[in-house]
Protein backbone atom coordinates (compact mmCIF):
# COMPACT_ATOMS: atom_id res chain seq x y z
CA UNK A 1 0.00 0.00 0.00
CA UNK A 2 3.04 2.10 0.96
CA UNK A 3 4.34 1.51 -2.59
CA UNK A 4 1.09 2.43 -4.35
CA UNK A 5 0.82 5.70 -2.77
CA UNK A 6 4.44 6.44 -2.35
CA UNK A 7 4.77 5.84 -6.71
CA UNK A 8 1.57 7.03 -7.43
CA UNK A 9 2.23 10.02 -8.74
CA UNK A 10 5.21 8.72 -11.06
CA UNK A 11 3.15 5.94 -12.56
CA UNK A 12 0.44 8.36 -13.61
CA UNK A 13 2.49 11.22 -14.51
CA UNK A 14 4.00 8.73 -17.26
CA UNK A 15 1.02 7.03 -17.81
CA UNK A 16 0.38 11.26 -19.28
CA UNK A 17 3.56 11.29 -20.54
CA UNK A 18 3.03 8.62 -23.01
CA UNK A 19 -0.28 9.69 -24.20
CA UNK A 20 1.60 13.15 -25.54
CA UNK A 21 3.95 10.95 -26.85
CA UNK A 22 1.84 9.12 -28.73
CA UNK A 23 -0.08 11.93 -29.83
CA UNK A 24 3.00 13.17 -31.05
CA UNK A 25 4.19 9.96 -33.32
CA UNK A 26 1.08 8.80 -34.21
CA UNK A 27 -1.27 11.68 -35.30
CA UNK A 28 -0.80 13.46 -38.69
CA UNK A 29 -2.34 16.67 -37.68
CA UNK A 30 0.22 19.67 -36.97
CA UNK A 31 -1.63 21.36 -34.83
CA UNK A 32 -2.92 18.04 -32.90
CA UNK A 33 1.19 17.64 -32.71
CA UNK A 34 1.73 20.25 -30.71
CA UNK A 35 -1.11 19.79 -28.32
CA UNK A 36 0.77 16.34 -27.92
CA UNK A 37 3.84 18.01 -27.08
CA UNK A 38 2.59 20.27 -24.32
CA UNK A 39 0.92 17.41 -22.34
CA UNK A 40 4.48 15.88 -22.51
CA UNK A 41 5.63 19.01 -21.32
CA UNK A 42 3.34 19.30 -18.74
CA UNK A 43 3.77 15.99 -17.80
CA UNK A 44 7.54 16.40 -16.89
CA UNK A 45 6.46 19.75 -14.71
CA UNK A 46 4.12 17.60 -13.14
CA UNK A 47 6.83 15.04 -12.57
CA UNK A 48 9.88 17.79 -11.08
CA UNK A 49 7.14 19.44 -8.79
CA UNK A 50 6.58 15.61 -7.61
CA UNK A 51 9.57 15.37 -6.59
CA UNK A 52 9.93 18.70 -4.67
CA UNK A 53 7.26 17.85 -2.43
CA UNK A 54 7.73 16.95 1.14
CA UNK A 55 4.88 16.04 3.17
CA UNK A 56 3.41 17.93 5.42
CA UNK A 57 5.81 20.58 4.04
CA UNK A 58 4.33 23.99 3.11
CA UNK A 59 4.83 26.43 0.40
CA UNK A 60 8.31 28.21 0.40
CA UNK A 61 7.23 31.46 1.45
CA UNK A 62 9.23 32.09 5.04
CA UNK A 63 7.32 32.69 7.46
CA UNK A 64 7.49 32.46 12.05
CA UNK A 65 6.38 29.14 13.26
CA UNK A 66 7.16 27.25 9.85
CA UNK A 67 9.91 25.09 9.63
CA UNK A 68 8.88 22.21 6.98
CA UNK A 69 8.84 24.08 3.66
CA UNK A 70 8.72 21.98 0.11
CA UNK A 71 11.90 22.04 -2.44
CA UNK A 72 12.10 25.49 -3.60
CA UNK A 73 14.72 24.80 -6.33
CA UNK A 74 12.33 22.43 -9.07
CA UNK A 75 9.83 25.31 -8.72
CA UNK A 76 12.30 27.66 -9.60
CA UNK A 77 13.40 25.14 -12.54
CA UNK A 78 9.61 24.50 -13.75
CA UNK A 79 9.01 28.17 -13.74
CA UNK A 80 11.65 28.93 -16.26
CA UNK A 81 10.66 25.81 -18.11
CA UNK A 82 7.04 26.88 -18.27
CA UNK A 83 7.80 30.37 -19.88
CA UNK A 84 10.20 29.07 -22.90
CA UNK A 85 7.74 26.05 -23.25
CA UNK A 86 5.82 28.85 -24.41
CA UNK A 87 7.86 30.31 -26.48
CA UNK A 88 8.37 26.97 -28.15
CA UNK A 89 4.73 26.26 -28.56
CA UNK A 90 4.36 29.95 -30.31
CA UNK A 91 7.45 29.12 -32.82
CA UNK A 92 5.95 25.72 -33.28
CA UNK A 93 1.93 27.45 -34.25
CA UNK A 94 4.36 29.99 -36.04
CA UNK A 95 5.87 27.38 -38.48
CA UNK A 96 2.26 25.40 -38.89
CA UNK A 97 0.87 28.52 -40.40
CA UNK A 98 3.76 29.21 -42.86
CA UNK A 99 3.13 25.60 -43.78
CA UNK A 100 -0.13 25.86 -44.19
CA UNK A 101 -0.02 29.19 -46.40
CA UNK A 102 2.71 26.50 -48.66
CA UNK A 103 1.03 23.35 -48.91
CA UNK A 104 -2.51 24.36 -48.65
CA UNK A 105 -2.60 21.65 -45.88
CA UNK A 106 -1.98 20.58 -42.38
CA UNK A 107 -2.05 17.11 -42.66
CA UNK A 108 1.29 15.58 -42.90
CA UNK A 109 0.05 12.43 -45.27
CA UNK A 110 -0.98 15.64 -47.85
CA UNK A 111 2.46 17.33 -47.00
CA UNK A 112 4.08 14.23 -48.08
CA UNK A 113 2.32 13.30 -50.89
CA UNK A 114 2.67 16.41 -52.26
CA UNK A 115 6.27 16.64 -51.54
CA UNK A 116 6.91 13.20 -53.30
CA UNK A 117 9.90 12.73 -50.31
CA UNK A 118 8.06 9.55 -48.60
CA UNK B 1 -4.91 11.90 3.90
CA UNK B 2 -7.03 14.46 2.64
CA UNK B 3 -3.81 15.54 0.56
CA UNK B 4 -3.33 12.16 -0.61
CA UNK B 5 -7.36 12.00 -2.14
CA UNK B 6 -7.24 15.24 -3.66
CA UNK B 7 -4.05 14.34 -5.53
CA UNK B 8 -5.21 11.23 -6.81
CA UNK B 9 -8.44 12.65 -7.85
CA UNK B 10 -6.57 15.74 -9.81
CA UNK B 11 -3.94 12.80 -11.02
CA UNK B 12 -6.59 10.87 -12.43
CA UNK B 13 -8.67 13.32 -13.97
CA UNK B 14 -5.61 14.60 -15.82
CA UNK B 15 -5.25 11.10 -17.23
CA UNK B 16 -9.11 11.27 -18.66
CA UNK B 17 -8.61 14.11 -19.90
CA UNK B 18 -5.49 13.32 -21.80
CA UNK B 19 -6.59 10.47 -23.35
CA UNK B 20 -9.56 12.34 -24.44
CA UNK B 21 -7.37 14.67 -26.30
CA UNK B 22 -6.02 11.37 -28.13
CA UNK B 23 -9.15 9.91 -28.99
CA UNK B 24 -11.03 13.47 -29.86
CA UNK B 25 -11.04 14.42 -33.52
CA UNK B 26 -12.51 18.30 -33.70
CA UNK B 27 -9.35 20.81 -33.38
CA UNK B 28 -11.43 23.22 -31.78
CA UNK B 29 -12.46 20.74 -28.66
CA UNK B 30 -9.10 19.42 -28.30
CA UNK B 31 -7.65 23.09 -28.08
CA UNK B 32 -10.24 23.35 -25.04
CA UNK B 33 -10.05 19.76 -23.75
CA UNK B 34 -6.26 21.23 -23.35
CA UNK B 35 -6.98 24.35 -21.67
CA UNK B 36 -9.12 22.53 -19.34
CA UNK B 37 -5.92 20.14 -18.64
CA UNK B 38 -3.42 22.93 -17.78
CA UNK B 39 -6.07 24.44 -15.29
CA UNK B 40 -6.34 20.95 -13.86
CA UNK B 41 -2.70 20.86 -13.54
CA UNK B 42 -2.11 24.41 -11.99
CA UNK B 43 -4.26 22.88 -9.34
CA UNK B 44 -2.55 20.17 -8.88
CA UNK B 45 0.71 22.35 -8.22
CA UNK B 46 -1.46 24.06 -5.29
CA UNK B 47 -1.76 20.69 -3.81
CA UNK B 48 1.98 20.19 -4.24
CA UNK B 49 3.06 23.65 -2.45
CA UNK B 50 3.78 25.05 -5.86
CA UNK B 51 2.07 28.25 -5.64
CA UNK B 52 4.34 30.07 -7.94
CA UNK B 53 4.44 27.41 -10.44
CA UNK B 54 0.73 27.47 -10.47
CA UNK B 55 -0.13 31.01 -11.09
CA UNK B 56 2.24 30.62 -13.91
CA UNK B 57 1.03 27.35 -15.75
CA UNK B 58 -3.05 28.83 -15.28
CA UNK B 59 -1.54 32.49 -16.86
CA UNK B 60 1.13 31.06 -19.57
CA UNK B 61 0.21 27.47 -20.49
CA UNK B 62 -3.57 27.98 -19.63
CA UNK B 63 -4.26 31.18 -21.00
CA UNK B 64 -1.76 32.13 -23.33
CA UNK B 65 -1.38 28.97 -25.47
CA UNK B 66 -4.74 28.25 -25.98
CA UNK B 67 -5.22 32.22 -27.45
CA UNK B 68 -2.11 30.83 -29.42
CA UNK B 69 -3.80 27.53 -30.40
CA UNK B 70 -6.82 28.71 -31.48
CA UNK B 71 -5.51 31.99 -33.38
CA UNK B 72 -3.76 28.98 -35.79
CA UNK B 73 -6.59 27.35 -36.14
CA UNK B 74 -8.78 30.42 -36.85
CA UNK B 75 -5.81 31.28 -39.51
CA UNK B 76 -5.29 27.60 -41.15
CA UNK B 77 -9.30 26.32 -41.41
CA UNK B 78 -11.95 27.90 -43.62
CA UNK B 79 -14.87 29.54 -42.04
CA UNK B 80 -16.92 26.70 -43.82
CA UNK B 81 -15.01 23.64 -42.09
CA UNK B 82 -16.89 24.84 -38.80
CA UNK B 83 -15.96 21.51 -36.98
CA UNK B 84 -12.12 21.69 -37.99
CA UNK B 85 -11.89 17.70 -37.62
CA UNK B 86 -8.42 16.18 -38.45
CA UNK B 87 -8.36 13.64 -41.02
CA UNK B 88 -8.49 10.44 -39.65
CA UNK B 89 -4.99 8.60 -39.69
CA UNK B 90 -4.61 6.18 -42.82
CA UNK B 91 -1.60 3.78 -41.33
CA UNK B 92 -2.57 1.46 -38.27
CA UNK B 93 -1.66 2.66 -34.78
CA UNK B 94 0.18 -0.83 -33.66
CA UNK B 95 3.64 0.91 -34.15
CA UNK B 96 3.32 3.95 -32.24
CA UNK B 97 1.50 1.91 -29.48
CA UNK B 98 4.01 -0.20 -28.92
CA UNK B 99 6.69 1.85 -29.05
CA UNK B 100 5.05 4.26 -26.07
CA UNK B 101 3.93 1.04 -24.10
CA UNK B 102 7.39 -0.29 -24.35
CA UNK B 103 9.12 3.07 -23.19
CA UNK B 104 6.17 3.32 -20.72
CA UNK B 105 6.86 0.22 -19.06
CA UNK B 106 10.93 1.13 -19.02
CA UNK B 107 9.87 4.31 -17.48
CA UNK B 108 7.51 2.58 -14.68
CA UNK B 109 10.28 0.02 -14.11
CA UNK B 110 13.10 3.08 -13.19
CA UNK B 111 10.20 4.46 -10.75
CA UNK B 112 11.07 1.47 -8.76
CA UNK B 113 14.46 3.22 -7.86
CA UNK B 114 12.49 6.51 -7.04
CA UNK B 115 11.92 7.88 -3.31
CA UNK B 116 8.50 7.49 -2.45
CA UNK B 117 6.25 11.13 -2.86
CA UNK B 118 7.00 13.21 0.10
CA UNK B 119 9.39 11.48 1.42
CA UNK B 120 11.71 14.32 3.61
CA UNK B 121 14.32 11.99 3.66
CA UNK B 122 14.81 11.92 -0.23
CA UNK B 123 18.52 13.47 -1.74
CA UNK B 124 17.15 16.03 -3.35
CA UNK B 125 15.94 17.24 -0.34
CA UNK B 126 19.11 16.94 1.64
CA UNK B 127 21.39 18.97 -0.76
CA UNK B 128 21.65 22.55 -1.44
CA UNK B 129 17.43 23.32 -1.09
CA UNK B 130 18.36 23.60 3.09
CA UNK B 131 20.83 26.34 2.44
CA UNK B 132 18.33 28.52 0.13
CA UNK B 133 15.47 28.25 2.54
CA UNK B 134 17.66 29.19 5.97
CA UNK B 135 19.76 31.98 4.01
CA UNK B 136 17.46 34.01 1.29
CA UNK B 137 15.63 35.48 3.88
CA UNK B 138 18.85 37.06 5.89
CA UNK B 139 20.59 37.09 2.69
CA UNK B 140 18.07 38.95 0.49
CA UNK B 141 15.00 39.73 2.43
CA UNK B 142 12.18 38.31 0.08
CA UNK B 143 10.17 35.74 1.76
CA UNK B 144 9.26 34.00 -1.06
CA UNK B 145 12.01 31.80 -1.70
CA UNK B 146 11.19 31.20 -5.12
CA UNK B 147 11.23 34.38 -5.73
CA UNK B 148 14.34 34.62 -4.30
CA UNK B 149 16.15 32.40 -5.86
CA UNK B 150 14.64 33.52 -9.55
CA UNK B 151 15.40 36.98 -9.79
CA UNK B 152 18.29 36.89 -6.79
CA UNK B 153 20.87 34.45 -6.95
CA UNK B 154 19.79 33.04 -10.54
CA UNK B 155 19.18 36.86 -12.42
CA UNK B 156 21.31 35.98 -14.97
CA UNK B 157 19.66 33.12 -15.70
CA UNK B 158 16.17 34.65 -15.66
CA UNK B 159 18.10 36.85 -17.91
CA UNK B 160 18.80 34.02 -20.43
CA UNK B 161 15.39 33.06 -20.35
CA UNK B 162 13.99 36.48 -21.63
CA UNK B 163 16.67 36.25 -24.36
CA UNK B 164 15.25 33.13 -25.07
CA UNK B 165 11.70 34.77 -25.19
CA UNK B 166 13.14 37.40 -27.50
CA UNK B 167 14.73 34.82 -30.01
CA UNK B 168 11.59 33.04 -30.03
CA UNK B 169 9.65 36.14 -30.58
CA UNK B 170 11.73 37.21 -33.28
CA UNK B 171 11.55 34.54 -35.38
CA UNK B 172 7.73 34.10 -34.75
CA UNK B 173 7.63 37.85 -36.31
CA UNK B 174 10.26 36.70 -39.60
CA UNK B 175 7.81 33.63 -40.10
CA UNK B 176 4.25 35.36 -40.33
CA UNK B 177 4.79 38.81 -39.47
CA UNK B 178 4.51 41.70 -42.21
CA UNK B 179 3.87 39.84 -45.49
CA UNK B 180 1.05 40.11 -47.78
CA UNK B 181 -1.30 36.77 -47.52
CA UNK B 182 -1.40 35.11 -50.93
CA UNK B 183 -3.00 31.95 -52.00
CA UNK B 184 -0.82 29.15 -52.24
CA UNK B 185 -0.85 27.77 -56.23
CA UNK B 186 -2.74 29.94 -57.39
CA UNK B 187 -0.23 31.99 -59.44
CA UNK B 188 1.56 28.32 -60.90
CA UNK B 189 -1.29 26.95 -62.46
CA UNK B 190 -1.81 30.39 -63.73
CA UNK B 191 1.35 30.32 -65.52
CA UNK B 192 0.68 26.09 -66.20
CA UNK B 193 -2.61 26.98 -68.28
CA UNK B 194 -1.04 29.86 -70.61
CA UNK B 195 1.68 27.72 -71.30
Amino acid sequence: MDMILGHYNYWMVIIIMMAGFYTVISRGNLVKKIVGLNIFQVSVFLLYISIGNVKGGATPIIEKGVDLYSNPLPHVLILTAIVVGVATTALGLALVVRIKEAYGTIEEDDIHNQDQSL
Amino acid sequence: MIDNIVDITLLSFLVILALAIIRMRSLFAVVMLFSGFSFLSAGLFVVMDAADVAFTEAAVGAGISSVLMLATLALTYSSKNADKEEKPTTHKPWLPLSVVVITGALLIYGTYDLPSFGDPEAPSQLHVAPYYLENSMPETGVPNVVTAVLASYRGFDTLGEVTVIFTAGIAVLLLIGGRRRVKPNVKKNGGDREA
